[in-house]
């Protein structure tokens, strides 16, 4: 099906003008939160905006959202906390090492990484430093209890920031970029840099889980609402794998949606529905229904533009997507 | 190819240099801003460029290649840099004394979202004219930064006399006869002379150095490290092309560094090839002109290598 012939959404959508490539995206309630590269927090409401300087000498290069603050790090030390009224918090600040990697907790509790240490701040700001063999890359809290996925190299460290025992080790050679949580707590998964996911049933049995075919690295993740798909980017379709049963994907063939001639990108789940949003590499962006594979068109390809952020509000009525080239949208779905 | 940042990598063996080159580098006025991938803060800092600190982290890839490895920390650095686009010209890394700049050479190749935005511009390897023939019995660190280099900076030549000078040129030579060699003081030498090489650009390959394989075939020999080249007439694509991969595949580990313009018979192009121990790079180039002579020339520097076995190899391609 070519973009001509797909059923358009894009009159739905509102574009955004971010100045400055989009690294990030959260909701903060009715409000969209896009990190930019130039260090500033672009807010979003009812087609206003205005911004938030949250790194003023920096790029923002990793961002985190619960819903109620955007968290960003900065190639300038500095963790910052940016509300929807545009109120900024400096959380923490390294002296020159890079935040790349951030992780929030349901809590309210957060961590980053800045090189080879890992810093878990929990609700009532205790502050835990973890010293991994190599740099942290991707971080994330287990969905339930105070623990921490750490991704590096030859593996992923999991951590209990408040506890004492020494923090288990995941291994598997190879250098581990991303890491995702299943929503059930099951399975650890991260982004390798030999374009596959490498996964880890925690229980029962420690299997690995290996996930390759990828033209890239799939950098982007997504889980379905109940958990039961993972859906990835990195290929010419969203790669999306099933975890309905307790072994995951091994042994079994991952679906396909939205195939194009280019690359995913971003991928995002609905919160509510079985519909995955895709941006690409191309700049174009689809809404899939994944039982049947409808697609819907939400912004067409625009060279220089791919799509660089991605992400549902918390009640599924509105998509915002951010661009290389700092365009930005937010699709009101009808109804 | 154009608009991706050229990546400068500053190599030498400790004391010869390096720190000094960088701040020359970058206090000259010339106008360009650079992003600078340091191992050490402290002993440069300037105001109007990105200085970033990293650890060396050399990763083996899961590939199957046994000596292919990246550096980690650069396809970081890389990515976070590239937020910043449009606010640097170039970017300059600098390695470690004893750092073999193989994995930080093949990340260029073997990374895509790096090389999808850089381009390895050169290998510059400052050398200490009063040591490094020293260095060179010691440390096999020393041998693989001169093996590798494209340009290098023969470093406090103020220090020995010009029969010595001589010496120590010869022995580089001898390692890596392709390397264009300055004599430096305080490593004072034009930015142009180091900066924007286009040495791994597969379309500068043959004109940035005129002297390539001149006449019939070198034969420079080192103790270990073995550098030749051969020329012939036109030869088959087909016997070609599986021989020099299974080669590199083979021999990868021990070659340092290969190059070559091949010439295909009925083929109006030239395929130009250059490689990092297992990784190969090659395209058609450009059209042979009229006024060209239509034969091929391959030449390796590596460690160890069997020179009678790669010449029938290659010999066996003819057309």
């Amino acid at each position: 099906m070519s973009a001509a012939t797909i059923p358009s959404l894009t009159e739905a959508v509102t574009p955004l003008e971010a100045g400055s490539e989009v690294s990030g995206l959260g909701w903060l309630k009715d409000t969209a939160a896009f990190a930019l590269s130039d260090g500033g927090v672009l807010l979003a409401k009812d087609g206003a905006t205005h911004r938030a300087a949250a790194h003023e000498d920096g790029a923002i290069l990793a961002s985190v959202c619960d819903g109620k603050r955007l968290i960003t790090g900065g190639d300038d030390g500095r963790v910052v906390a940016t509300g929807p009224d545009g109120a900024t918090a400096l959380l923490a600040e390294t002296g020159g090492a890079w935040i790349d990697a951030l992780a929030l907790h349901p809590s309210g509790a957060y961590a980053y990484g800045a090189g080879r240490k890992v810093v878990a701040c929990d609700d009532k700001g205790r502050i835990k430093t973890l010293d991994v063999p190599s740099t942290a890359r991707g971080l994330a809290f287990a969905p339930k209890g105070y623990r921490l996925a750490i991704a590096h190299y030859n593996g992923v460290t999991l951590w209990y920031p408040n506890l004492e025992p020494k923090p288990e080790m995941l291994d598997w050679k190879g250098s581990h970029l991303d890491v995702t949580w299943s929503p059930d707590g099951r399975f650890v998964v991260t982004s390798m840099q030999e374009n596959a996911l490498h996964g880890w049933r925690l229980s029962p049995d420690k299997g690995h889980m290996r996930m390759s075919g990828y033209a890239a690295k799939p950098r982007s993740f997504a889980w379905s609402f109940g958990g039961a798909w993972l859906a990835t980017s990195g290929a010419d379709a969203a790669i999306v794998w099933p975890f309905d049963s307790k072994e995951g994907p091994t042994g079994k063939a991952p679906r396909e949606c939205g195939l194009r001639h280019a690359r995913v990108t971003k991928v995002a789940f609905h919160p509510n529905v079985n519909v995955l949003a895709i941006g690409f590499e191309d700049g174009c962006v689809l809404m899939v229904r994944f039982d049947d594979g409808a697609e819907l068109l939400v912004r067409p390809a625009v060279e220089g533009s791919g799509v660089t952020a991605l992400a549902w509000d918390k009640s599924g009525g509105r998509l915002g997507f951010g661009c290389a080239d700092g365009a930005a949208g937010i699709l009101t779905l009808p109804g | 190819m154009s608009d991706k940042i050229p990546v400068t990598v500053l190599t030498g063996y400790l004391g010869a240099g390096k720190t000094t080159l960088l701040n020359r580098i970058l206090t000259e006025q010339h106008g360009k801003k650079y992003a600078v991938i340091v191992n050490e803060f402290g002993e440069i800092g300037i105001d109007n460029d990105l200085v970033v600190g990293a650890d060396e982290e050399v990763f083996e890839m899961n590939n199957g290649c046994i000596c292919c490895t990246v550096r980690g920390d650069l396809i970081r650095i890389i990515e976070g840099l590239m937020r910043r686009r449009g606010k640097f010209d170039a970017i300059i890394v600098e390695t470690t004394g004893l750092a073999d700049p193989a994995p930080v050479a093949q990340t260029f190749f073997v990374d895509e979202d790096v090389s999808d935005r850089a381009r390895l511009d050169a290998v510059v390897t400052v050398a200490d004219a009063k040591w490094l023939t020293e260095r060179l019995k010691d440390a096999p660190e020393a041998k693989n930064q001169i093996a590798f280099a494209d340009v290098v900076l023969l470093n406090k030549a103020d220090l020995v006399d010009e029969a010595a000078l001589g010496e120590v040129e010869a022995r580089i030579r001898a390692i890596n006869p392709q390397a264009t060699i300055h004599r430096t003081v305080n490593c004072d030498i034009p930015i142009a002379e180091v900066l924007d090489r286009k040495a791994f650009d597969l379309d500068r390959i043959m004109e940035v150095e005129p002297d390539f394989l001149e006449e019939g075939h070198h034969h420079h020999h080192d103790e270990e490290m073995i550098s030749f080249s051969f020329k012939a007439g036109e030869v088959d694509p087909d016997r070609f092309m599986p021989w020099i991969s299974d080669l590199t595949q083979r021999e990868g580990p021990n070659i340092l560094r290969c190059k070559g313009i091949v010439a295909f018979p009925k083929e109006p192009k030239r395929f130009v090839f250059q490689g990092v121990h297992m990784i190969l790079d090659g395209d058609l180039q450009r059209d042979w002109r009229p006024d060209e002579k239509r034969e091929s020339r391959v030449v390796f520097i590596g460690r160890d290598l069997d020179k009678q076995a790669f010449e029938e190899g290659f010999r066996a391609c003819a057309a």
